[in-house]
């Protein structure tokens, strides 16, 4: 599904992402890792088109998209969340996930004067879907809050909600679990599984917890240092010495591994 | 005491006029509020629009009487106003393509685009001048007034009259409307909800499938039909010269900012607040006090707290108590 050649980004002399190279497969659920600072997330920007890579190629379904700007990306099928979750403030929670579907014929003014009844009626079809996907998040009740009220893991769900407005190809999760319990946790879980499963997504996920990893995730990539580590299943990803090195540094290396 | 005529002398001096004005200063400040909101920065250039906007009317207007063309009882004006807008936006979009877009490409930070929006508004300034001198230009026509001062104390038998321009009234009638539009479309239609994502969070918008072009084309737009209404209805009310729309930034700011940048209502909110304390600080209550007060005890004095030719410290003075107390603003904008 995604390919990424190479890729290289720089901040002055600072190689954030430094010659990675890996392959996110059709209908998997990868999972990301790597210590902090490993460059995953300016991977993710790159993908995304945030930010324009120094070098390198990022291939989507063989196509080469490296630079598109994110609204293209996005009606290409590529969708993100952000490690802290971005919400439009203003608007009501229900209201945020009615901004995502795009190319609505309440776009243009002429519509929007002259084609009330159409618009309307399209109106309500993405509202009845919004709701529907609150509920899929169980989150029905806070449909008429303001966005900036809910609490940060509210939001996380809020933000995997956002990808279940569109039919996406792939979804990029940045650290979808930092800051929610266990149970809420679970949920964002099921609803990727389900999401995964019954309409197709392909996932690629951030994530530090390697329970939700091990139980999620079917290949494992970790990064170190910009590049591409180690590639497996959690548990060969796991037990690979050179992720233990760069997870716990040489020194702790025997001990840990003595452990098991 | 004669409160009946106290209150029509508060109507006429201060009330009328007041509101007219706040119009004007709130159909200003929401493009320049608009314009932060989106594109985060605060617009030094929008006084300037104004008189750009302002001189293209007044040339439409005169193209119009020229070939015979009037507006019956309402001001030719009026009838110039969508051509001068459209001329105004191209104008606008031209210059965002020219100047702004680079700075926005470089990802250039808020204060740098602020000093880049002085040297547009230098630019405009001089081609304004250019175009259309700096005397001053009246260019109202159509009826004068809805209501005389002489006809009003006819009907009421009072001594105080109450005159209501033409201008003010259209200043009036014409802001109600503008303002009903652009809420309804900012609420209800798609590429209004995409500017208010948009302001609300950029990434997000752009992850949303918004393209930030069309948004930013929109509100330049939008921010020019807004600064060629409030400049033409402003040189309808008192009349045009270069100069004076220069000087309405700083009420248009103040407002802006009292009202919470970035925010619509708060512009409109902000706009009649200095209008108000604009007028009322400078206005000579003599008038209306020797109406409310035994004759014994009338003031002497003009009763004026402050000369007019102050009256722009007025808004200095609002917008530093603003900044001291509620920096972001009475309806919370994003300022801080």
């Amino acid at each position: 599904m995604i390919v990424v050649e190479d890729l290289h980004k720089h901040f002055g002399g600072f190689h954030a992402v430094d010659g990675a190279s890996l392959e996110i497969g059709a209908g998997s659920i990868t999972g990301l890792i790597g210590p902090n600072g490993a460059g995953k997330t300016t991977l993710f920007n790159v993908i995304a088109g945030r930010l324009k890579p120094t070098s390198g190629r990022v291939l989507m379904a063989g196509e080469d998209i490296t630079g598109l700007a994110p609204h293209d990306l996005f009606h290409k099928g590529l969708l993100r969340t952000f490690q802290i979750a971005h919400e439009f403030g203003s608007m009501t929670v229900r209201e945020n996930l009615m901004m995502v579907p795009s190319a609505q014929s309440g776009e243009t003014l002429w519509n929007a004067w002259f084609r009330r009844g159409a618009v309307a009626a399209e109106e309500r079809a993405i509202r009845d879907k919004a709701d529907e996907v609150l509920e899929f998040l169980t989150i029905s009740h806070l449909a008429d809050e303001r966005a900036a009220n809910i609490s940060g893991g509210q939001k996380k769900l809020l933000e995997l909600g956002r990808t279940m407005m569109v039919d996406a190809k792939i979804v990029f999760l940045d650290e979808v679990g930092a800051g929610v319990n266990r149970t809420l946790l679970n949920t964002i879980g099921d609803a990727i599984r389900r999401l995964n499963t019954e309409r197709g997504y392909t996932f690629c996920v951030i994530e530090h917890d390697m329970d939700f990893i091990g139980s999620l995730c079917n290949p494992v990539i970790c990064m170190a240092e910009g590049r591409v580590l180690a590639q497996g299943t959690v548990d060969e990803v796991k037990n690979d010495e050179r992720v233990i090195e760069a997870y716990l540094g040489t020194g702790l290396k025997n001990k840990v591994v003595a452990h098991g | 005491m004669d409160i009946l005529n106290a209150l029509v002398a508060f109507a006429n001096f201060v009330f009328v006029p007041g509101l007219a004005y706040g119009a004007q200063i709130a159909l200003g400040a929401l493009g320049a509020t608009l314009i932060y909101g989106i594109l985060r920065f605060s617009n030094f250039a929008h006084g300037d629009t104004m008189a750009l906007g302002t001189t293209f009317a007044i040339l439409v207007t005169w193209g119009f009487q020229a070939l015979g063309i009037t507006f019956g009882f309402l001001p030719t004006a009026l009838l110039a106003l969508p051509f001068a807008i459209i001329m105004t936006a191209a104008f606008v979009l031209g210059t965002d393509r020219v100047v702004y877009r680079f700075y926005r490409r470089q990802k250039a930070a808020p204060t740098i685009l602020v000093i880049v929006s002085l040297g547009v508004m230098f630019i405009m300034n001089g081609l304004n001048r250019f175009i259309i001198g700096v005397g001053e230009i009246n260019f109202a026509d159509g009826a004068r007034f809805v209501i005389t001062a002489g006809d009003f104390r006819a009907m009421t038998g009072l001594t105080e009259g109450l005159a209501i321009k033409a201008t003010q009234a259209i200043t009036v009638v014409t802001a109600v409307i503008v303002v009903g539009l652009l809420f309804w479309f900012l609420q209800k239609t798609r590429t209004g909800k995409s500017m208010r994502a948009f302001s609300d969070n950029e990434d997000l918008a752009l992850l949303s499938g918004i393209n930030p072009d069309r948004v930013v084309q929109v509100t330049w737009i939008i921010a020019a039909g807004l600064a060629t209404i409030a400049g033409v209805l402003y040189g309808l009310d008192k009349s045009f010269k270069a100069f004076t729309y220069f000087q309405l930034l700083l009420p248009i700011f103040a407002a802006a900012v009292v009202g919470g940048l970035g925010n619509p209502l708060g512009a409109i909110a902000g706009g009649f607040i200095v209008a108000f304390s604009e007028v009322m600080v400078t206005y000579a209550w003599k008038k209306v006090l020797t109406y409310l007060v035994p004759e014994s005890m009338a003031p002497d004095g003009l009763v004026q707290l402050m000369s007019t030719d102050y009256k722009f410290a007025v808004s200095f003075t609002i917008l530093i108590i603003v900044l001291l107390f509620l920096p972001t603003g009475i309806f919370k904008g994003k300022s801080a």
